[in-house]
């Protein structure tokens, strides 16, 4: 008995696109990489590109033209003391607030990971992730209410009669203020706030990660709770911890908003990028404090794998 | 011997869900133990009792004599080998064999040294300084022994551990970890759901079925008296006959096991009397197993029986047995070996 092998003829447009696609797989791949690879490339690098070389141009102080010759004057002028206590300022901000973000989302991502599930792991999820939903300026404006003089913070202090203890707070020199509104510990709070949700994100996720017969096993092998969090679970969740740091320290170092609504008067790197090319029009200085943060996050993200910290992917 | 082990009327409940159901169970000391049963049936839960991950929602379980109650999983006597082995991949081979000794305090060079003779033990001198993903199944799996062993438990605890090897490094590891226990004097407690590893590997064995004991005994005693008709088809193959015509004498009556190898086939009638029975039937199917052949014989009542032979002589030797053929079964009343009947849930 012989059977033919039954070749069904190619019918139609779509079909016929679609076989000689198949067997030309490269083609394929190009044509469905080219239009994000152009996105990235073009729009993505491109502009960082652009921004790279307007940093090493120049302005002439003189009639506030751009010249347009290579030279390294304007990363001079970001090594005066004004220009470095800007940049010193933000990167301990950003720093100040990573840190926190970190001791604050473990433990809620911890529990979002490992004991939540069903209904309170959507209610976690939503609780997160509703306040990403609604406008940024309505709530750092929200903020400002909550933190001012007479605002609700003010008002439950005095009514749990510990006026002082907010006094004392706001008395500290450098970080106090009048009032918290206006204040570095204001802007601190509300930097945690707003960005709190892209640490506790990826921590949850990494924890995800982590079987449960591992912790188990340490546990099994002799490790009372500390050291397993210590030696199993946190070696584990670092890369967690670091990609929502990444998160956390870039997005601070950018915001130029937050800290012109809440806080002192003295200048966040964002804040001065603005002025620059802005008010200013010194789009070569701008850009070289654009460049700032970039160098700042390779130097953190080389010391956080130099500390191992992408070993557990 | 003492008990190394000691279940006492335990149950585990899972919201609604019984896991275990009234196990009373002695493992002794130095023993092989093995616990067979199918999956859902209460073994893994067994072993997370005994290390400590959960506890019982009623009874109560000893530990060398001592009630466990209080005692958490780190403060046990106790390893245990994981199905998934559980390896840190963030640690290197020596560091997670040496976890154990670390968390105990024990001195940097007394643990290297410990570390090494444990990794020389389960030949994997030399990979110490690989991770968990640089290695082999098999390889990952003795790493797994050597994490447990290196801590020198008085009881270790193998959850299907060699359920994801292929079956030749199966068998090899089956003789390795019998080797190991004798040599090293240590509670062994295997779970498994593979009845041929339960039988060959095991000094006594648990067989359990919906988080129950059906019974407890040597592997030759529970293959030749298996006590309940769920043992008899779990481990090996069984036929099971029931005799309750009027005709048959009242101590005679009843269900009974009788295992295929003991029935023999035949393609002429043989002569009965006495305690030989002897059967007419047609072949349904013949299965080919290399060492044996297993034939299913269907009978004039409508049931089946299975007959296996053992693949001997020459080939001219076997008569022509193919489906269709009328046969005779042959075997001995000595040969049946009642049931009690499973309990019921």
């Amino acid at each position: 008995m012989t059977t033919a092998l039954r070749v069904p003829p190619t019918q139609g447009f779509g079909r016929r696109i679609s076989t000689a696609l198949l067997l030309r797989p490269k083609l394929l791949l190009a044509l469905l990489l080219l239009p994000p690879l152009l996105w990235l490339g073009v729009i993505y690098l491109g502009s960082m590109l652009a921004l790279l070389i307007q940093s090493f141009f120049s302005i002439d102080e003189f009639s506030g033209m751009i010249q347009r010759s290579l030279t390294l004057r304007t990363y001079g002028e970001l090594l005066r003391p004004a220009h470095l206590d800007i940049i010193l300022r933000t990167a301990a901000m950003a720093a100040a607030v990573t840190l926190a973000s970190a001791v604050l989302a473990f433990p809620i991502a911890y529990y979002m990971a490992r004991y939540a599930s069903g209904r309170a792991k959507t209610v976690f999820y939503l609780a997160v992730m509703l306040p990403l939903w609604s406008s940024y300026l309505v709530r750092v404006y929200a903020w400002k209410l909550i933190l001012a003089k007479e605002g609700i913070v003010t008002w439950i202090a005095a009514e749990l009669g510990v006026e002082n203890w907010l006094e004392a707070l706001l008395s500290i020199p450098v970080i106090g203020g009048a009032a918290l509104s206006v204040s570095y510990i204001g802007t601190f709070t509300v930097f945690v706030y707003i960005w709190l949700p892209f640490m506790i994100l990826p921590i949850q996720a990494a924890l995800e990660r982590v079987p449960q017969s591992m912790i188990e096993a340490s546990a099994d092998l002799g490790a009372p709770p500390h050291r397993t969090f210590r030696n199993v679970i946190l070696p584990l969740a670092f890369p967690g911890v670091v990609a929502g740091s990444i998160f956390t320290f870039s997005l601070t170092l950018g915001d130029y908003i937050i800290p012109q609504i809440i806080g002192s008067s003295r200048l966040f790197l964002g804040q001065v990028v603005y002025i620059q090319q802005g008010t200013a029009g010194n789009i070569p200085l701008a850009a070289a404090f654009c460049v700032v943060p970039i160098v700042v996050m390779s130097i953190y993200l080389s010391a956080a794998k130099r500390l191992g910290a992408f070993d557990a992917l | 011997m003492d008990s190394a082990v000691r279940f006492r009327n335990v149950c585990l409940r899972y919201g609604k869900v019984v896991a275990l159901d009234g196990i009373d169970l002695e493992i002794r000391s130095g023993e092989f133990f093995g616990i067979l049963g199918p999956s859902g049936s209460g073994k893994t839960s067994c072993l997370r009792l005994i290390a400590g991950f959960d506890r019982p929602s009623d009874g109560m379980i000893e530990l060398h004599g001592r009630s466990a109650a209080a005692v958490p999983p780190y403060d046990r006597d106790v390893n245990t080998v994981f199905q998934d082995y559980a390896l840190f991949p963030h640690m290197t081979i020596e560091q997670n064999v040496g976890f154990g000794l670390m968390v105990k305090g024990v001195k940097r060079e007394e643990r290297r040294r410990r570390v090494g003779e444990m990794l020389e033990m389960v030949r994997l001198e030399g990979l110490g300084g690989r991770r968990p993903s640089q290695l082999s199944g098999g390889q990952r799996q003795r790493v797994a022994l050597a994490r447990a062993l290196v801590n020198r438990p008085s009881v270790l605890l193998l959850d299907e551990p060699l359920g994801a090897l292929d079956l030749k490094l199966r068998q090899q590891m089956q003789v390795e970890l019998r080797a190991l226990q004798r040599t090293l004097e240590i509670t062994f407690i295997f779970v498994t759901h593979d009845q041929g590893e339960a039988l060959s590997m095991s000094d006594r064995l648990a067989v359990f079925n919906r988080g129950r004991i059906e019974q407890v005994g040597t592997p030759r005693e529970i293959y030749e008296q298996p006590a309940t008709r769920f043992s008899a088809e779990f481990v090996g193959d069984s036929n099971i006959v029931e005799r309750r015509d009027s005709d048959t004498p009242s101590h005679e009556r009843g269900v009974f096991s009788l295992r295929p190898e003991k029935v023999h086939l035949s393609t002429r009638e043989s002569a009965t009397g006495g305690r030989a029975i002897s059967v007419v039937g047609e072949v349904a199917d013949v299965q080919f197993h290399g060492a044996s052949v297993r034939y299913v014989v269907s009978l004039s009542d409508g049931s089946s029986m299975t007959a296996v032979a053992g693949n001997l002589g020459s080939r001219a030797d076997l008569p022509a047995v193919e489906p269709g053929t009328r046969v005779w079964l042959n075997w001995s009343c000595d040969d049946l070996h009642r049931l009690r009947e499973s309990e019921s849930h």
